[in-house]
């Protein structure tokens, strides 16, 4: 299906902008990315309220974190592997331990981030990041979304990470789609299996029910933009229908999305699930449709992992 | 507490000799715990808590305080006994110390006690925090002064030379850092372990000003060190004091032993017994 392409980056951009805007409070934190994470627009704007850290990941989370006690909103980016992995137990002592009103923005998650390669390539920040307390982990889908979760991360008082991609990717919500933190989106309703997505996977998600619908199967498509906190009563719902669950994410298998979604399942209500993601390997350079095809990311292994969990259970 | 800034060696010295018995009944009773670098820490401590630090023990929070930010947080038995002795809570509470259920937690929270500003206890993060406020403040236009409290240790952490970078790099004048420049860690002597020396060049050549204490148990020159970085604009300061791991103590004294064990039983007698004669020695002074 054509859909308008956007890029996520940019709506994270904007929302910062808008807040800036409004509320003197919201500053921003890079690390000699802001070209790339576009925080460098909000720098145009508000140059007393931008503060580049230069190539010091470590130092910058921190700064943010005592920004935050003098009564700041700082919003913090870079790609996400450095984020996520590189300052990942500052995050976890002072920003999270601590409770701080700390914002982080993963530029770059995903294989789809293409010829930069494995290095560049994060997969691990939902499994990273939804293990911490106090700790709120949101993908959102697209542009829109990524937009109004940048707005509901500065509402909220306490640690945020939204993860947003390099790439421009499809637009599946509008600007009028309800955003809350914690609930999940209902994009189809369906019967017969319930694909839980997020990220760029909701898109994915939608084309492979578009196609499952062909072959006389009715799938739900919940796009599970917040992975903590985690929408339980929707994921439960859903399931007690349609009895049969694909999960998709363009992160690591092992604690990631999925992850999160079986072990709500595995205790409340156990059922045949089937997993896409990324099987415990790194990527590798290459262009970012090449890449999702060769890993096993896109709407045909959603497609063929839905018809297995429905052969599993007639 | 309100105290007026005066500067009275006696009455400081005392106040060190009350913190340091607090350093080692807490240590004692919680049979774990710092006290090595907690003793060498305790001047420094005592002459930011009387007559430097703006603080209000009643109001905590008040908008005009100056951070006090600990960048070396294993050191919450002198952290704690500071705090209690100037006013925050209840002293009584000292020896719940590392206990289940206790506000005074092994490695501070900054929810509990009152005082704390920042949670810490892995080396190198804090320096950063202490950056972030100082900016925060600058950019805010506040007044409020921020003071760190380092070590070597702390400093062998990269993370620190990032904060030290990046503060230079803002200008933050409004931030003093002092180093508790002990020479011991766990390990061993520093210079074995890991060495930091000459300290005082590489703050320089990060672009601080750069001040040594010779003598960093010696309110005099603690308080003459500080008098000059007040006037320093533009950039941070950082002063280097000079320092004895387990000060106080005969057999604690430059011992890397007792950087993370608790005296026992007879070793607190004996300790506090040398606290006492100190104690007789200063009131019979002038």
């Amino acid at each position: 299906m054509q859909r308008e392409m956007l890029l996520t980056r940019q709506g994270w951009a904007d929302a910062l902008i808008e807040l800036g805007e409004k509320d003197k409070r919201i500053v921003v934190l890079d690390a000699d990315l802001a070209k790339s994470t576009l925080t460098c627009q909000f720098q145009e704007k508000f140059p007393d309220r931008f503060f580049d850290m230069g190539i010091a990941e470590q130092n910058m989370i921190n700064v943010a974190g005592g920004l935050s006690l003098t009564g700041m909103i700082p919003f913090v980016t870079t790609y996400g592997v450095f984020v996520s992995g590189r300052a990942w137990e500052q995050i976890r002592t002072s920003i999270c331990y601590g409770k701080l009103n700390v914002k982080l923005g993963g530029a770059h998650g995903g294989i789809s981030v293409g010829p930069d390669g494995a290095t560049h390539q994060a997969l691990e920040e939902i499994a990273v990041m939804r293990v911490l307390p106090n700790m709120t982990v949101i993908v959102p889908t697209d542009y829109y979304e990524t937009k109004k979760a940048v707005l509901a991360a500065a509402a909220i008082n306490g640690p945020v990470y939204i993860r947003f991609g390099r790439e421009k990717v499809p637009v599946v919500t509008t600007k009028d789609t309800p955003f809350e933190i914690g609930k999940a989106i209902i994009m189809k309703k369906g019967k017969d299996v319930s694909i839980i997505a997020c990220g760029v996977m909701v898109a994915e998600a939608l084309d492979a029910a578009e196609e499952l619908n062909k072959q006389g199967i009715d799938a739900e498509v919940i796009n599970l933009h917040t992975i903590k906190p985690i929408d339980r009563d929707t994921i439960l719902t859903s399931v007690k229908k349609t009895g049969r669950v694909v999960t998709a994410e363009e992160h690591q298998l092992a604690g990631g999305m999925g992850s999160a979604v079986t072990e709500i399942l595995a205790q409340e209500f156990p059922v045949p699930v089937a997993m896409v993601g990324i099987h415990d390997t790194f990527g590798e350079s290459g262009q970012p449709r090449e890449l999702m095809e060769k890993y096993g990311i896109t709407s045909k292994e959603i497609i063929a992992q839905a018809l297995k969990v429905i052969a599993r259970k007639k | 507490m309100d105290e007026p800034a005066i500067y009275n060696e006696k009455t400081l010295k005392l106040k060190a000799l009350r913190v340091r018995r607090d350093i080692l009944e807490m240590t004692a009773a919680a049979g774990s715990g710092h006290p090595g670098g907690s003793l060498s820490s305790v001047e420094i401590l005592v002459t930011l808590y009387n007559g430097i630090l703006k603080y209000n023990p009643t109001k905590p929070n008040m908008e005009d305080r100056d951070r006090m930010i600990f960048c070396k947080c294993h050191i919450t038995p002198a952290i704690y006994s500071i705090l209690a002795r100037s006013g925050y809570f209840d002293p009584a509470t000292l020896l719940t110390f590392r206990k289940l259920g206790s506000d005074l937690q092994g490695h501070p929270s900054r929810f509990h006690p009152k005082g704390i500003e920042m949670s810490g206890g892995s080396l190198g993060q804090n320096l950063s925090i202490a950056v972030g406020v100082a900016l925060g403040l600058k950019t805010q236009r506040k007044p409020n002064r921020v003071y760190g409290l380092s070590s070597e240790g702390d400093l062998q952490e990269g993370q620190s030379w990032e904060a030290i970078m990046s503060a230079a790099h803002y200008h933050l004048d409004n931030l003093i850092l002092f180093v508790d420049y002990n020479k011991y860690q766990i390990d061993g002597y520093v210079e074995k372990v890991m060495g930091v020396h000459p300290l005082d060049k590489k703050f320089e050549a990060f672009n601080w000003h750069t001040l040594v204490v010779e003598d960093g148990h010696n309110f005099k020159q603690l308080h003459d060190a500080i008098s000059k970085a007040l006037t320093f604009k533009d950039r941070p300061t950082v002063i280097i004091c000079n320092t004895i791991k387990g000060k106080g103590i005969s057999f604690m004294e430059n011992q890397a032993g007792w950087h993370g064990r608790a005296p026992t039983r007879d070793e607190l007698i004996l300790a506090l017994k040398e606290l006492d004669n100190e104690e007789a020695s200063i009131n019979s002074s002038n």
